[in-house]
């Protein structure tokens, strides 16, 4: 039965102590991810988003419930179960890029290869694959301090890309952007989702976001309040 | 991912440049004090071998007994058969007798009146037979002042510092005042035909060096020695080699209950040596592990500092789904690459600054003025084998214990608080 769904949470609850009182993150998440989605979480500051993509994506653990995320409970993961799961199937997209600062475009992207133990060749044609995929096949050499933010979004985005995972978490991916690029990266994200059937999770209160979503869940104070199936509003957003 | 980490670590000066110094400078260090305490203990021992105690020495028991008041009239006698007989058993090692002996040297006026005078400590030694090793043992060209070495009967040289104060020129006659073996008074006439300076203060105060056929003339001292030394041929000083000979030596006269049968001992065993060379060895060590500890602190706290900057990156690296242990290793292994880098730079340093002062040296004489230590004037760094891989021992100990101690700053840390770093 769970394995139908990519992700699914029952009773999903995260507290946080503070003193005397507990901050509830996550109050009784219930909620269903099916393959290939285009789903955004949106909501208030401090509504949960960012707690309930950590969970999803193994960096964190439930206060108590459940989260099954491609047939394996997240609650029961060792750090190791958890490392493999992110490293084989989930891609990580952050607000602030977070690219290595010290290393290439081309090895940002290359790194999550590494851990996987493909071989130079191989690692170097996925890469190239990735980086065609943003628009960026001609800024291998560069170091991230040289990109602009849009660039180095594209550049997380085909890090997060490159091993071909079924999941892709982004928490507030256009945050640091401006319009123009904000919509050139939603582009290529929908474009991913489309031509590898990608799931995209995104934390947003970007409204620029919520235009191309196809499904948008709305948190408050830890619940869901809204759960809506929508049509993209962005005349580049295409249907399935 | 070796590689990548070392591209990492060479491209972020704040992680590699700073690391690396202080490697490098500790290694150096670390170097350059062994081969210092190296090339003290290695001239200590050499100039005491020379002037003082050969590698092993041969007395009589009773002569042994009071050795540093030269009690001559304890001396050996039969020398001649007892050294071609050692010369027979031992026939890599050189025997050689000499005899020290105190005493008056009077300079005369022209008309044979007492001009100057003062106390000397004379070293009797085979200055003139044929392919005598003495002159070589004693380095006497090198330390030649004025004049020449003794080439013929009743000539002696004398020292520097003493031939000054007593205003001696080469060629002047000196009179020397001493005591025979059966200790009446002796009196013999020499010409001064050098003077030298050894750079040994012990040596340099008020000796007098003379050919041991003239003094035993002089001290009528026909066929006896106070002392017979012996060298390995190559002059470097062995000492598991020197007990075994001296037990087998030893072990011959064992039970002879003689005042005047001949003992041998080694260098390391006469006059405290053993206790000083124990106190040098510790004092190395304790240098080494000063160091080690100093330079773990510094890294560790280098390293802390630096993971604590690297905490942003750790928490993308645990995104993409790297283990913490992988995480762990990769900075112990960039540790360590700062560990060998340092050290091969630090060794190198070390090792060149070594050579200019084992080629140079660094004069101490100020600081032994007063001393009868037998130790050159001028310190020279001594670098040995040991010398190229020392520096290694605190350069990865250091580097090593500092990343593993701080880099579990990882595991201490919750994934999701890694993570929150990102949102900074
Ligand atoms: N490590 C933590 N310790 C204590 N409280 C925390 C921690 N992480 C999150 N919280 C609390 O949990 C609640 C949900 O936080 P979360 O970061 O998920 O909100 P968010 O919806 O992502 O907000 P934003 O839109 O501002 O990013 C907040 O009240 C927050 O203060
Ligand atoms: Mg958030």
């Amino acid at each position: 039965m769970e394995n139908s769904y990519l992700i699914e949470t029952r009773d999903l609850v995260k507290t946080y102590p503070m003193g005397e009182h507990t901050i509830v993150a996550l109050d009784k998440v219930n909620l269903k991810f099916e393959k290939a989605e285009f789903t955004g979480l949106v909501g208030p500051s401090g509504s949960g988003k960012t707690t309930l993509l950590n969970i999803i994506g193994s960096l964190d653990s439930p206060t108590s419930g459940s989260a099954v995320v491609m047939g394996r409970k997240v609650e029961g993961l060792s750090h190791k179960q958890a490392s493999a799961l992110r490293n084989h199937h989930i891609g990580f997209i952050f607000q602030t890029f977070n690219l290595l600062p010290v290393y290439t475009v081309f090895e940002n992207v290359e790194f999550p290869l590494l851990l996987l133990d493909y071989s130079a060749a191989e690692r170097r044609k996925m890469t190239m694959v990735a980086l065609d995929w943003v628009g960026l096949a001609d800024r291998t050499r560069s170091k991230p301090a040289q990109l602009s933010g849009g660039q180095s979004q594209r550049v997380a985005i085909a890090r997060a890309v490159v091993k071909k995972p079924a999941l892709i978490l982004a928490d507030e991916p256009t945050a640091n952007l401006d319009a123009e690029n904000s919509h050139h990266i939603l582009q290529t994200m929908e474009r991913l989702n489309r031509d590898l059937g990608t799931t995209f999770v995104f934390a947003t209160h970007d409204e620029k976001v919520i235009d191309y979503l196809r499904r948008k869940i709305t948190l408050f104070d830890g619940a869901v309040a809204k759960d809506e199936r929508m049509e993209p509003q962005r005349p580049g957003g295409e249907k399935r | 991912m070796i590689k990548f980490l070392f591209k990492g670590l060479m491209r972020d000066r704040s992680r590699s440049l700073f690391p690396i110094l202080t490697v490098v400078i500790g290694v150096m260090l670390t170097v350059f004090i062994y081969n210092w305490i190296n090339g003290a203990q290695f001239n200590f021992i050499d100039s005491n071998a020379r002037f003082n105690t050969g590698h092993v020495k041969i007395m009589s028991r009773a002569y042994a007994r009071e050795a540093d008041q030269v009690p001559n009239d304890l001396a050996l006698i039969g020398v001649q058969s007892l050294v071609d007989k050692l010369q027979e058993e031992y026939p890599d090692m050189i025997w050689t007798p000499r005899i020290r002996f105190g005493g008056l040297l009077d300079i005369p006026d022209a008309e044979g009146e007492t001009r100057e005078q003062g106390p000397v400590m004379g070293m009797a030694v085979d200055l003139l037979s044929a392919g005598s090793n003495e002159p070589g043992i004693f380095k006497l060209e090198e330390a030649l002042v004025r004049g020449r070495v003794p080439q013929r009967a009743a000539e002696i040289l004398i020292s520097e510092d003493f031939a000054r104060r007593l205003k001696v020129q080469p060629g002047d006659t000196a009179t020397l005042i001493s005591v025979t073996m059966q200790g009446s008074m002796a009196v013999a006439n020499f010409t001064v035909a050098g003077t030298i300076r050894f750079g040994v203060e012990a040596m340099d105060r008020g000796a007098m060096i003379a050919d041991i056929a003239d003094i035993r003339a002089a001290l009528d001292m026909e066929d006896a020695a106070g002392e017979i030394l012996g060298f390995f041929g190559d002059f470097m000083y062995r000492d598991p080699q020197a007990s075994q000979i001296t037990t087998r030596f030893n072990a011959a006269h064992g039970d002879d209950p003689d005042e005047f049968v001949p003992v041998m001992d080694t260098l390391l065993h006469q006059a405290g040596m053993t206790d000083l060379m124990a106190m040098l060895k510790m004092f190395s060590g304790l240098v080494l592990v000063v160091f080690i500890a100093v330079m773990s602190l510094v890294l560790w706290n280098a390293g802390l500092m630096g993971s604590l900057r690297r905490y942003g990156e750790i928490g993308v690296r645990l995104a993409l789904g790297e283990t913490k242990t992988h995480i762990y290793r990769s900075l112990i292994w960039e540790s360590l690459m700062i560990g060998v880098l340092g050290s091969l730079i630090g060794t190198a340093v070390g090792l060149a600054e070594s050579y200019y002062l084992q080629a140079h040296g660094l004069n101490i004489g100020f600081m032994m003025k007063n001393a009868s230590l037998f130790i050159s004037n001028v310190l020279r760094a001594k670098v040995s084998p040991v010398s190229y891989v020392i520096g290694f021992i605190p350069g990865l100990a250091a580097t090593f214990l500092g990343s593993s101690v701080s880099g579990t700053g990882i595991y201490r840390r919750q994934t999701s608080r890694l993570m929150k770093e990102l949102e900074s």
